[in-house]
């Protein structure tokens, strides 16, 4: 049964607040294999102005995946997880991530179309720090493959 | 932030040094580890297979976190990255050989954007296959 368009635009409470761990930027930077000091060495971060080391471009990616269990397990919505797959995916940087964020992450629906019978749904993370600013913006789109007939 | 080039040393067609990524069975646990993706699609041949995948395929957020490399290595300032997306178009299959899989990827100056900025788009194949479309980031340079 396809996805309930009337869906597209509802917003899902922002998530607990996450605190960004210094061992948990160089955990992920080394097992993406980049050795970029910035990661890792403060006084590398801070040569570029930044006040702490700061994470790497997809490591926003760990916590609006997870935020987005609250749209994929939706039981009002209903999708169906076992046959989605990742489409796309992109963010926009008001600033990177660094060491002792606290970050929320805020899920809306943007879209929903079906095409050629697989339910498309389109879901945008807004992340903020403790203070409210505005940090990055996620979009991230699945497609649920249509069930194979009979 | 502070890149470490400057916006009137690139032209369209500027290219960006290019890179390889090995991916082996190791990398994608590891990942699945430091990420929190733990489909077994990612390092469990036989489920893989009996989702109907050729092999155990690595994660699509892997593929996107090498290939921006090839832009953060260019610019030396990761936050220098304004924007960036991709489509995930094909899997990345990683073979339980011992040798694994490779990732290459390719950049350009697509356009010379306003406020210093440009768009680069990126060329990801493994096997001969573009494993990414769409794939694009705007920079700031200096």
């Amino acid at each position: 049964m396809p996805l309930d368009p009337s869906f597209i635009g509802r917003t899902y409470p922002p998530t607990a607040p996450y605190e960004v761990g210094r061992e948990k930027i160089r955990e992920f930077a080394e097992a993406v294999g980049d050795s970029n000091p910035v990661y890792v060495d403060t006084e590398a971060a801070k040569a570029l102005g930044y006040s702490d080391v700061i994470a790497p471009p997809t490591f926003p990616f760990l916590l609006t995946y997870r935020a987005a269990d609250q749209v994929v397990n939706d039981p009002e919505l209903g999708l169906d997880f076992s046959r989605v797959v990742h489409g796309d995916q992109r963010f926009s940087y008001v600033r990177p991530v660094r060491a002792r964020d606290r970050l929320t992450v805020t899920c809306t629906i943007e879209s929903i179309k079906s095409l050629a019978g697989n339910d498309v749904l389109s879901v945008r993370g807004e992340v903020h720090d403790e203070s409210g600013e505005h940090v990055v913006t996620a979009q991230m789109m699945l497609v649920s493959r249509a069930a194979e007939e009979g | 932030m502070t890149a470490n080039v400057s916006y009137d040393q690139v032209e369209v067609g500027t290219e960006l040094p290019a890179q390889v990524f090995p991916v082996t069975r190791a990398t994608l646990v590891r990942y699945a580890g430091a990420s929190g993706d733990f489909n077994p699609i990612h390092w469990n041949e036989a489920f893989a297979l009996s989702v109907g995948l050729p092999d155990v395929i690595g994660h699509g957020m892997f593929t996107m976190a090498e290939a921006i490399r090839v832009v953060t290595d260019w610019v030396g300032d990761p936050g220098a990255v304004v924007e960036y997306g991709v489509r995930f178009t094909k899997p990345v299959v990683v073979p339980n050989d011992g040798v694994g899989a490779e990732i290459a990827v390719s950049a350009k100056v697509a356009a010379k954007l306003d406020d210093r900025r440009v768009r680069v788009d990126l060329l990801a194949t493994s096997a001969g296959e573009k494993v990414l479309g769409m794939s694009r980031a705007v920079v700031q340079l200096a």
